[in-house]
């Protein structure tokens, strides 16, 4: 249970064009055909007694406690799964039901411990609830068989399952099946023996559970309960806030004791994530009050010298007088700064403001420049406007799913659950991906098609799916030529007709069977509603762009675009990706993709801002770090970013950095960026700020400040102080003010303010006059742009290629339980999850080298060379190696080269020339990274000669 | 800037935009994705390679278009 004010109806709503009337206690209701009896009393105010239902799951009718009476009906059905009728009349209080109920509860507590005061779930319990709901006052069966010794299995670093509270309900092996998808939860045995288990295991921890913690939401009692309240006991207050986790942006109650976090709970009323949280979301806060975090400002001329503590006044002036400087010296291009995707709306605006009025340059960009620009420049050229097409709720009206280089059950794992519900209601899947991911085979899922294409062939597989929808006849024409330029469509048919974009000409390079490619095709185009859903293995290639074109070219060509159930949806990595594009972050867009050649849109931001802007394009991250070592870049500012972790051709980026004279980090932790600052800001955690996060869907949600900042100041007064210490004046009080001025100037949000949000709990960008609102589905007359247009998408195999020295292909991506550079996620229990970065291999090439699971193994290529442990695995295809980059020693990223995507510089992550052979001891980069680790430790605790005592 | 680098990124733009059967749109193309997303100093460069190197390694396309180009894409943006 949570502390959520959330009227639970025992069974889900049901919509129906058919309404029925009935009777309750003599209250006539009127509801939807299809609804629950015990659904339908809620609506008119009676709650029935229960313990097994819950509005969040299907009807299951085990506890007895909800039964009631109908006239003319014999005995006594469960409301929970008796459908109401017309004319019905229910009785659900009399004597007899009374007896009943009670009856039932004393049985349920004659093997229950009667230990309500020191239990966990005292004073927030469903069973204690009830059984004062129906009036049970004494227990005649105490002395029988019980379960009352079983032992408690805490082998989940977050939660405890102690069998002797169970009353097998089964909310949780439901809520494990329904909800999640994982059927990772049973119930073993029958009778008294029933004993919910965890599947594939003897204990929680070795089970198949992802930890998602929904069978700890759904337990009536405290069978199932977070170990922080066991620990701390309930909370008492509840704040709604976001996830700072990944792009599905849930939205979570963070309940609190004053202001310490007791647990976060996703909340029900979430539009993303209507009540499911992951691992991450629900239970990895804990990094949040970690002992690493450093909550002093801190200053250092060299990087080889002790870090100095210092005030915030003197580091907010060190900070502006060394920026200066360096313009003076070297021109105004010589600084920049970077903006984070995990940061708010309003500290993004902030600093590219800063960056852009104060600095007065357009060098600053974000971490979407290695993941999702080509979303934005992609999407923006066919469609119109940087962002997908839909809302999360959308699959559940689609058909037919194609997921293209995205691993949503990992990456994106409350969207991917959903996504399974609607799989298991019997959508097709087509998976297209280099490996067999989860979605390709799990329970109750299976992908139709799994086009398992060789890593860098993207875009000649895309062209061969639209091939065959323009060779045979599969184009939706009247789509076509009402929505879309016919110019651009003819140039496009023709292009794409040619024969050597087809599924047999393009097998040889993609590796995917033309018959699979056309028969995939085929389904996407007459399925019924299809939608793409992509990630990561989309945007990360030389080619990202292109695809990225050619998804949205399919789409259109098969009228897959413009209403609930179809779209082009781009799954975003970060929690505020999207929205830290949409608020300028770009070295060539002001806020709302407007481009700084614009004289209109420049005007308008001079006129508020009050100085000239530049109209030039910056520098992009990678050429920031060309430039750096070039000698004309000199100072970055760094907001919650760790491009040294983070960024391709790790020893490139850490050269660029040491060429830097002032590199500003701002924090939470000294992360490998802030080991070669010269600056470090504290940053605020989430959970100390105000502010507003926006989501894959264009969601803008808020998040709220649940706790002081640590280190005084959050995020976007720190970028305050420093504009204000160069002169340019800011003077906002709250960042409300920040949000009220972007609504003014950009048209996508000028209906977004904090007291819509707060009405209607968050808002789908654009939210304007004519979308007051919002928009869940965008394009649905006609595209932002005005018409579609169709791209031409040539394939162009990318200049990373193998040879005899370099004969495997490396790809990476993430998993479950950690997250991006793993900043937070690392210092959290779920290592136990992962405790280091591995390389999967399929057991072809592992013979081929003598490589056996478990085994050290030396990765090269032609950037660098790092170490990490082998994993053996039928998930990869020969010829392709996987592996993730969250732990900063793996290296991952000292493998993978400059290589980029044509448009945007996105790096070519997914596509990295390597061999494999067997060592015994680290590279030389990881030692080398390990001496110059500790050195860094040791001079932040250090203290700098010569220092006040 | 390192040039080797600029002119992999330029002949990068120069083969995605050969798709394109109309050569001037195919050359205008590449100078407004120049013109659009590249600072300066990175036009710069390329313009300094352009006129200085005597057996240039940037593709046809992309040499077309920074010749066709020049105002375009070291001018002011439009």
């Amino acid at each position: 249970m949570s502390l959520q004010c959330h009227h639970d109806r025992g069974t889900p709503a049901r919509t129906s064009t058919q309404h029925v009337t009935l009777s309750i206690d003599g209250v006539p209701v009127t509801v939807p055909a299809g609804t629950s009896v015990m659904h339908a009393a809620a609506e008119a105010g009676i709650d029935i007694p229960k313990l097994c239902a819950t509005e969040q799951l299907e009807s299951f009718g085990s506890c007895r406690l909800c039964v009631v009476q109908v006239k003319n009906r014999r005995g006594y059905p469960a409301s929970c799964t008796t459908l109401v009728e017309e004319g019905m009349e229910v009785t659900t209080e009399n004597d007899a039901l009374f007896r009943l109920r009670r009856g039932v509860m004393e049985l349920y507590i004659s093997d229950h411990p009667l230990d309500c005061l020191t239990c966990s779930a005292n004073g927030n319990c469903e069973l204690q609830d009830q059984a004062g709901r129906v009036g049970l006052r004494e227990v005649r069966y105490a002395d029988g068989q019980n379960h009352l010794q079983e032992t408690t299995d805490t082998s989940n670093p977050y939660f405890a399952y102690d069998p002797s509270k169970c009353i097998v309900c089964s909310r949780c092996v439901r809520a494990c099946s329904d909800i999640q998808g994982t059927y990772a939860l049973t119930t073993t045995e029958r009778g008294f023996d029933s004993r919910i288990a965890a599947a594939g295991g003897e204990d929680f921890m070795s089970s198949e559970c992802v930890s998602c913690g929904a069978c700890v939401a759904a337990c009536p009692t405290a069978a199932l309960m977070e170990k922080s309240v066991i620990e701390m006991g309930q909370p008492q207050r509840s704040v709604t806030t976001t996830c700072a986790y990944c792009g599905v942006g849930c939205s979570l109650n963070a309940e609190m004791q004053g202001e310490k976090v007791i647990r976060m709970v996703p909340d029900l009323n979430g539009g993303a994530n209507h009540g499911h949280a992951c691992v991450k979301g629900r239970f990895a806060w804990g990094y949040a009050t970690h002992a690493d975090r450093i909550t002093t400002p801190m200053i250092r001329s060299s990087i080889r010298e002790p870090w100095r503590e210092v005030s915030w006044e003197e580091a907010i002036a060190h900070t502006a007088s060394e920026l200066r400087r360096l313009q003076e010296k070297y021109g105004a291009e010589s600084i920049g700064s970077i903006t984070s995707s995990r940061c708010s709306n309003e500290e993004t605006y902030l600093v590219q403001k800063l960056t852009r009025a104060a600095f007065g340059v357009n060098n600053v960009d974000t971490c979407a420049r290695v993941c999702h620009s080509p979303t934005g420049y992609g999407l923006k050229q066919t469609l119109g406007e940087s962002a997908g097409t839909q809302d999360f709720d959308s699959v559940m009206q689609a058909d037919v799913i194609m997921v293209i280089g995205a691993n949503p059950t990992d990456g994106h794992p409350v969207f991917g659950s959903r996504m399974k519900q609607r799989l298991r209601q019997g959508a097709k899947l087509i998976v297209a991906d280099p490996r067999a991911i989860d979605l390709v085979d799990t329970p109750h899922v299976r992908a139709t098609h799994h086009l398992k294409l060789l890593p860098g062939t993207n875009v000649a597989l895309i062209n061969a799916l639209a091939h065959v929808v323009v060779t045979e006849g599969l184009v939706d024409e009247d789509f076509v030529v009402d929505r879309c330029e016919a110019e651009a469509f003819n140039k496009w048919r023709t292009f794409i007709a040619d024969p050597r974009h087809s599924p047999e000409a393009t097998a040889s390079v993609t590796g995917v069977p033309a018959d699979e490619v056309r028969a995939a095709a085929r389904l996407y185009a007459t399925g019924g509603n299809a939608a793409i859903y992509y990630g990561l293995g989309v945007t990360e290639h030389s080619q990202g762009s292109t695809m990225v074109m050619g998804i949205a070219n399919l789409a259109m060509a098969t009228g897959n675009i413009g209403r609930p159930g179809v779209g082009v949806n781009p799954l975003r990595g970060q929690n505020n990706v999207q929205g830290s594009c949409d608020m300028g972050s770009f070295p060539h867009e002001l806020p709302g993709y407007r481009h700084v050649s614009d004289v209109a849109t420049r005007e308008l931001f001079e006129s508020v801002w009050g100085v000239p802007l530049s109209d030039e394009p910056g520098l992009r991250i990678p050429n920031m770090f060309d430039a750096a070592i070039a000698g004309s870049f000199k100072g970055l500012y760094v907001q919650g970013e760790d491009i040294a972790q983070s960024d391709p051709n790790t020893g490139h980026v850490t050269h660029a950095l040491e060429s830097l004279e002032c590199l500003v980090v701002q924090d939470l932790f000294l992360n490998e960026t802030a080991k070669f600052a010269h600056v470090f800001l504290p940053g605020a955690s989430f959970l100390e700020k105000d502010g507003t996060f926006t989501n894959a869907e264009r969601r803008i949600s808020r998040i709220r400040k649940v706790m002081r900042p640590l280190a005084t100041y959050a995020d976007w007064e720190v970028t305050q102080m420093l504009s204000n210490a160069l002169g340019y004046p800011m003077h906002y009080s709250h960042p409300s003010e920040i949000m009220d001025e972007i609504a003014r100037l950009t048209p996508t949000f000028h209906d977004v303010s904090y007291a819509k949000l707060d009405r209607l709990g968050s808002v789908q960008w654009p939210c304007n006059a004519e979308h007051p609102d919002g928009t869940p589905t965008m394009h649905v007359t006609e595209f932002v742009r005005g018409k579609g247009r169709f791209m031409l998408t040539e394939y162009v195999a990318t200049e990373e290629r193998v040879n005899r020295r370099f004969p495997l292909l490396l790809t990476t991506g993430r998993i479950l339980s950690q997250y991006n550079v793993g900043a937070q996620t690392r210092r959290t229990a779920n290592n136990v999850w992962h405790p280091e970065d591995i390389l999967e291999l399929h057991p072809v090439d592992a013979e081929d080298r003598g490589i056996r699971d478990g085994d050290w193994v030396g990765v090269q290529s032609r950037a660098g060379e790092t170490v990490l442990r082998a994993r053996i695995s039928e998930r990869m295809q020969p010829g392709v190696v996987y592996t993730t980059f969250h732990w900063p020693g793996s290296g991952a990223n000292v493998v993978t080269t400059e290589n980029s995507d044509w448009a945007t510089n996105c790096p070519e992550y997914k596509v990295t020339a390597v061999q494999l052979s067997r060592v015994e001891q680290p590279s030389t980069w990881q030692k080398q990274f390990a001496q110059f680790s500790e050195e860094q430790m040791k001079l932040l605790k250090q203290e700098p000669a010569g220092a006040p005592v | 800037m390192n040039i080797e680098h600029l002119i992999h990124m330029a002949n990068q733009i120069g083969a995605y935009f050969e798709a394109e059967p109309d050569r001037a749109v195919a050359s205008a193309g590449v100078a407004d994705h120049l013109a659009r997303f590249w600072e300066k100093r990175m036009r710069q460069s390329l313009y300094a390679y352009l006129d200085s190197a005597q057996d240039s390694t940037l593709a046809p396309l992309v040499s077309e278009a920074l010749t066709r180009h020049r105002e375009r894409i070291l001018g002011k943006r439009q």
